[in-house]
């Protein structure tokens, strides 16, 4: 196989499962916040519990977001040499804005959030771990905004040319702001808090259907809904937000969303289908005019049609772009249902009646889950074949001095550790799980902290 | 070209890199050092305790990797493409090793059966001694120099030939050094039979440091000469390689009379002379080329613009404070022996 084919797909490999973590680290760091926040104000030590047992599972996501997040930081390097390159001089600043402001803070401040129950006051802790979330929404601003940069570059001008060319700086601000880091950092940032959220709602519903730790999982339930059903609606905003901005900066990528491909006609807006390429058509259940209405507020509004591009600057996967496209929307359409359902529940003071519900939110965990790895895909996907909109593409962005062995090597080897990493993933989120939250019941008596140093000297 | 008192931006941002390298060499270099040491302990209790002395800080000490790296992308993008695509192997398999490690940190102490442990114990060990040997390897690859030819690119065959004679030793070097540098570590972090043990352990890895370093200066300066060439020519840049002989020197001295916290100093201070060292003779290069010093990377065909420069090296001004202030804070925490509780791996 090419090279660029086995970097391709490794890249896509190693993000992807790097992007399980991050997120997962994003929403439960913000549930930490919250039960640690009413445990201070409170004083009721379930709270603290409840903080404890989920900083336990953050803890495993946030170790697997570094050991993965490494890689992607090396593969740039190893894999992407004439990328890097090339965007050196912009991403400079915003990586390293990210390394000082964001993720040493979050690192930092992990060390006593994880270890630290014992050793520092109540209050500190709650700093310590308000630190760490913060920590992880600021990584997250600079790494949007440096793939933003990619979607729509500003800020910058090109020097040299054929194989010297590369983009310099001549804006912090403008790179920062480019036209959609804005859009695209709030709809990751809500994508994020919704992973974490959602899996608090499984956690806590197989609690409530297993019949154990019933009442504070109650209690977390619907803290944790209210948040989930205002960040729910909160993404179609956010969405509809970024949709707006793709269809001024990128048409050729809005337009491989809908399988729109007449030059400047009325654009429909399908629930679900099927794109053929090759006869430039559509199956599928539509509302005529629909994207029209969405970007114009007005039916008849022409858009930009794929075929306004020359064949070989814009997206060839249309259907699969369609497709992850469509699934991204349609599991923001569930969530919003779901939460809103839920809530209306829990009005009618019903809602933990219905056990089906409760089921249904065990597993619903997955659909940010794939939302956010669909959406990424989408996003992707649709700006090639660029891998800096208009400027570089991505068969030129490869490392010219490494070869396919090389590449098929890591890449099996990569497939193998991540298999490894996933196992202890499961196994860890599920001993975890089973443990449960710290018990009162049981906990009296718990012995002492052990001074170890006496079993030492005995030894 | 923009100046800030009195130094080039280029310049300033070498140091920044050199900076974080030597912080990374000293903060992972003493959790790699200590995990190397990991099977020399006999009792399940020992090695606890070693693992959990390192338990609240290897995820931090790592960060140093992520912002080093972050560093060196920044600031000199077509040295960190280069570097990389040219150490591809040793490169994908520091990253393994370093998951690896990891993996093993957080599974060992979750189940409790004898072979589960062990097997855990035997890939923990071995990562780390991998993972001490591979940062040399790199650093001896980029002292010699390696294959680059025109517009940076690599030009050999990027399979074995990141391991030669030269890199094998430094590799070596810098795996017992480290193993020194943890093993103080661990006498500041432990009591009873595993700090005797480690007392007894301490004075043997400095032994093998000092034989293998000293063959690798022996060898350096008969097969590599450009290398001391400045040394040389410049009898002021002397001081370097005395201070670190007189550093390496005063290690065995305290770690004799059991002033552990000075010998941890001093072995860090160790580390960094070594870097500086490699600073001085590199500078103004970064990579050099095997094949034609025209393709050298230096600290100047390889940087990013000025306007880059200047608002990164803003940022550090701003940032490196802070990063600081909360560093210190979270040692402070954890300072003294470990004591293994509820939170413990």
């Amino acid at each position: 196989m090419e090279v660029e084919i086995l970097s391709r797909i490794q890249f896509a490999f190693t993000i992807a499962f790097h992007y399980i973590y991050p997120p997962l680290s994003i929403g439960i760091g913000l549930m930490m916040v919250i039960f640690e926040s009413i445990y201070i104000k409170t004083r009721k030590k379930e709270y603290e519990n409840l903080a404890r047992f989920w900083t336990k599972i953050f803890a495993v996501t946030f170790g697997l977001g570094v050991a993965t997040g490494i890689v992607m930081e090396f593969e740039f390097g190893t894999n992407w040499a004439t990328y890097s390159r090339f965007v050196g001089d912009v991403f400079g600043s915003a990586l390293a804005a990210e390394g000082i402001f964001a993720f040493a803070l979050e690192s930092g401040f992990l060390g006593v959030l994880l270890f630290g129950w014992n050793r520092v006051k109540p209050w500190v802790h709650l700093v310590s771990t308000i630190g760490v979330f913060l920590g992880s929404m600021f990584s997250a601003i600079w790494i949007v905004v440096a793939n933003s940069w990619q979607q729509t570059p500003a800020g910058y001008h090109i020097v040299g040319e054929g194989f010297n060319a590369r983009a310099e700086i001549t804006d912090f601000w403008a790179m920062v702001f480019n036209p959609s880091s804005v859009d695209r950092i709030t709809h990751v940032w809500l994508g994020a808090l919704l992973s974490g959220a959602f899996l608090v709602l499984s956690v806590h519903a197989y609690y409530i259907l297993k019949n154990r730790h019933v009442d504070i999982s109650k209690k977390a339930f619907k803290i944790t809904l209210i948040v989930a059903t205002i960040f729910s609606l909160a993404q179609l905003f956010t969405g509809h937000q970024s949709a707006d901005g793709v269809s001024k900066n990128q048409p050729a990528k809005l337009a491989a969303f809908e399988g729109h491909y007449t030059v400047k006609a009325p654009a429909d807006m399908y629930i679900m289908g099927i794109v053929n390429n090759k006869e430039q058509k559509v199956t599928g259940l539509k509302i005529p005019g629909g994207l029209s209405f969405l970007l114009e507020y007005d039916f008849t509004a022409p858009v930009t049609g794929l075929n306004a591009f020359p064949e070989e600057d814009r997206p060839g996967q249309v259907n699969a772009v369609f497709q992850f496209y469509h699934l991204m929307v349609m599991i923001g359409m569930t969530l919003i249902a779901l939460t809103l359902f839920a809530s209306f529940l829990w009005w009618r003071g019903k809602l933990f009646d219905k056990r089906w519900l409760l089921v249904v939110f065990v597993f619903a965990t997955l659909l940010p889950q794939i939302a956010n790895q669909v959406g990424w895909f989408a996003a992707e996907m649709g700006r090639q074949p660029w891998v800096v909109y208009g400027m570089l593409r991505t068969s030129d962005a490869l490392s010219a001095s490494v070869n396919a062995n090389q590449v098929l090597f890591s890449l099996i080897l990569f497939t193998a550790i991540y298999l490894l990493l996933f196992i202890l993933f499961v196994y860890l989120i599920d001993k975890k799980i089973k443990h449960g939250p710290y018990d009162e019941s049981v906990s009296n008596d718990r012995p002492l902290q052990n001074d170890i140093s006496n079993v030492v000297t005995e030894i | 070209m923009d100046t800030f008192l009195g130094l080039d931006y280029q310049t300033w941002w070498f140091l920044v890199v050199g900076g974080l390298f030597s912080g990374y060499a000293v903060l992972d270099g003493f959790d790699f050092g200590a995990g190397a040491w990991h099977l020399f302990f006999r009792e399940e209790t020992s090695r606890r305790i070693a693992i959990n002395a390192v338990g609240p800080v290897w995820d931090g000490n790592e960060v140093w990797l992520v912002i080093g790296g972050g560093a060196l992308f920044a600031g000199f993008p077509i040295m960190y493409a280069t570097l990389f695509s040219s150490l591809y192997i040793p490169f994908i398999v520091f990253l393994v090793f370093i998951i690896f490690r990891a993996v093993a940190i957080e599974f060992r102490s979750k189940e409790k059966m004898a072979w589960w442990r062990k097997t855990w114990d035997i890939c923990y060990s071995i990562s780390n001694i991998m993972l001490a040997f591979l940062l040399g390897v790199v650093l001896g690859n980029v002292l010699q120099g390696i294959e680059i030819g025109e517009n940076y690119e690599y030009q050999g065959n990027g399979l074995l030939e990141f391991i030669n004679p030269y890199s094998v030793l430094t590799g070596l070097s810098v795996l017992f050094l480290l193993m020194t540098h943890g093993a103080i570590y661990l006498l500041l972090k432990t009591e009873g039979g595993l700090y005797e043990k480690l007392t007894y352990l301490v004075k043997r890895s400095i032994i093998a440091f000092v034989v293998i370093f000293t063959l690798t200066t022996l060898y350096t300066l008969i097969f590599i000469p450009h290398l001391s060439a400045k040394i040389r020519t410049n009898p002021m840049l002397y001081i370097v390689p005395l201070a670190a002989f007189l550093s390496i020197a005063n290690i065995p001295r305290l770690a004799s009379k059991k002033k552990y916290l000075r010998a941890f100093l001093f072995s860090s201070l160790t580390i960094c002379l070594m870097l500086i060292l490699v600073a001085i003779e590199l500078y103004p290069n970064l990579l050099l080329s095997s094949l034609d010093s025209k393709h050298n990377i230096d600290i100047y065909n390889a940087a990013s613009s000025q306007k880059s420069l200047k608002i990164m090296l803003t940022m550090v001004i701003i940032g490196a404070p802070l990063v600081l202030t909360y560093t210190i804070f979270v040692y402070n925490t954890f300072r003294g022996k470990v004591k293994l509780d509820e939170h413990s791996y």
